[in-house]
């Protein structure tokens, strides 16, 4: 990974493309211009991005998404997808009702 | 590309990033080396957001009100981030005579340096937060705290920092300082060897090994403290929310969410201190605490649950501080679970303190050489 690093030292310029409006995120709406203008911003991982605009933080948990950003920003960056760390999966992995995660230790 | 600079920062929390920053302003140079490759992986991006000054040490006290009376409050616009700094109060609740006298104590420490913190009855406890169960029978009610977006804040320093020039370097994991003529020069990680007049080790709990190679050492331990965070609610309230025994505390974001942590009691005594996997145990464990104050809560979806560490010093307040038998160095960490809302302050009198200018707050409890034996 050693290549993109140094984009944090040597900025990218940023240019606007013409389907920048795309939403790419849909459970919390944030475009594919968002996305490679917080590239140019420094975000070159994915936990970055994802802590930055939150794609992939909403109700999917970015099942549906995850793919496209990674696309997105290993083209900005000039690398390969599979170059990028997939967001770590967190649990649960299905949304759980507080009561019945509490419940854990009921005798 | 350079690998020298005025200053080298180690550890890109909320602390290096914002001592970046604030260094950068002043026109120095600045390198900030991470071992991890993503910025601010750390305690930074894990944190409950809190922005408290009640219930805090009156050692801290001062520092923390600085940051809310003249950093917080135009943060977003200084960092054009929103960092979703909301100040709503906190609340601080109790259920037993027991608790209200621990909260009454507090209250009155903090009442000594000049906050307003006052004692609320159960009945203004629910003016203030409708939702709270009627078990609640007090609460200490500071009306100048709030909480906030601890991702957006540290990387929106990052994103300034890096603007006005910092270099960061992720991946690079510090292994040792060397000292050049008694005073610290290099800086060694695992691929080179960078270059400062001044070095700032804000490594978190791992400050305690780098800090090993010139003979310093700091009192702390490495505890593992747990969050969840459930899915978007429709606006419920905005207050900070506490209780006088800790068993949990937590907000209602900007987003819609619910971010909570709590502790389980069982932390010190983890058997794997390698790993921060979430443990089985403490998000149920906090679930059913804030079900006993927020019976209404019972019915949402958590989404997500994380877990990460803190730099517990010894006697609870951080080490802030210069080293004169090493000229050069500075050491901020043993933050104890609560250095995001006091971040922006300590990253701004670090700045100081290197650009040696003197501290807009006097820094002397928080020497690195204070710690001494029972007796
Ligand atoms: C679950 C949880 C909840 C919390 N809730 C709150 C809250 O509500 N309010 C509050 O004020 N605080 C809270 N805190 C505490 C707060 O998050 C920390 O005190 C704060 O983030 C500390 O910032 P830091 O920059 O010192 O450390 P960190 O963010 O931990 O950064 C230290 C950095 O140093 C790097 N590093 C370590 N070793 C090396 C090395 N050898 N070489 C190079 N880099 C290295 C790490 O990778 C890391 O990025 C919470 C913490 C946790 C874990």
């Amino acid at each position: 990974m050693k290549e993109h690093e140094n984009l944090r030292v040597k900025p990218i310029q940023w240019h606007s493309e013409p389907d920048d409006d795309l939403i790419i995120c849909r459970c919390e709406e944030i475009t594919k211009g968002e996305i490679r203008k917080a590239v140019c911003d420094g975000m070159v991982t994915i936990k970055e991005i994802r802590r930055y605009l939150r794609t992939g933080m909403g109700l999917c948990q970015g099942q549906t998404c995850g793919k496209l950003v990674k696309g997105i920003v290993a083209k900005e960056l000039g690398v390969k997808p599979d170059d990028l760390e997939p967001a770590t999966g967190r649990a649960p992995v299905r949304p759980v009702e507080m009561q019945v995660l509490g419940k854990e230790s009921e005798e | 590309m350079a690998k020298t600079a005025d200053v080298i920062i180690i550890g890109s929390g909320i602390i290096g990033c914002a001592t970046a920053y604030y260094l950068a302003k002043k026109g120095r140079t600045v390198i900030v080396l991470d071992q991890n490759d993503t910025v601010g992986n750390g305690g930074s991006a894990r944190n409950g957001g809190g922005v408290r000054q009640s219930g805090r040490d009156k050692r801290e006290l001062p520092l923390m009100m600085f940051g809310i009376k003249y950093l917080w409050q135009n943060l977003s616009e200084e960092l054009g981030t929103d960092v979703e700094y909301m100040q709503k109060g906190n609340l601080r609740l109790g259920k037993t005579e027991e608790h209200l006298r621990i909260l009454s104590r507090l209250a009155e420490n903090a009442r000594a340096c000049g906050l307003d913190v006052s004692m609320v009855s159960g009945a203004e406890a629910r003016e203030i937060c409708p939702y709270l169960s009627d078990e609640v029978i007090g609460a200490s009610w500071c009306p100048t705290d709030g909480h906030a977006n601890p991702l957006t804040t540290t990387l929106g320093y990052y994103k300034n920092a890096r603007r006005l020039g910092v270099q960061f370097y992720t991946g690079e994991s510090v292994t040792a300082l060397r000292k050049y003529q008694g005073k610290i020069r290099y800086v060694v990680t695992q691929n080179q060897v960078f270059e400062a007049q001044q070095v700032l080790v804000a490594a978190g709990y791992e400050s305690r090994e780098i800090l090993k190679s010139v003979g310093i050492d700091i009192p702390m331990s490495k505890l593992l403290l747990e969050t969840l965070v459930t899915e978007a609610q429709p606006p419920m309230f905005y207050q900070m929310l506490g209780t006088a025994t800790a068993d949990f505390y937590g907000h209602q974001s900007k987003h819609g969410s619910f971010v909570f942590g709590g502790s389980s009691g069982l932390e010190a005594v983890r058997r794997d201190f390698a790993s921060d996997a979430s443990t089985n145990l403490t998000a149920s464990y906090i679930s059913r605490a804030i079900i006993r104050y927020f019976p209404v809560l019972s019915d949402v979806k958590i989404v997500r649950t994380w877990a990460g560490w803190i730099d517990e010093c010894v006697d609870g307040v951080p080490v802030l501080s210069d080293t004169p038998e090493v000229p050069g160095l500075v050491i901020a960490c043993g933050f104890t679970g609560h250095g995001f809302g006091i971040g922006p302050a300590a990253g701004y009198v670090l700045a100081q303190l290197l650009a040696e200018e003197t501290p807009s707050v006097d820094l002397s409890a928080f020497r690195y050489d204070r710690f001494r034996a029972k007796f």
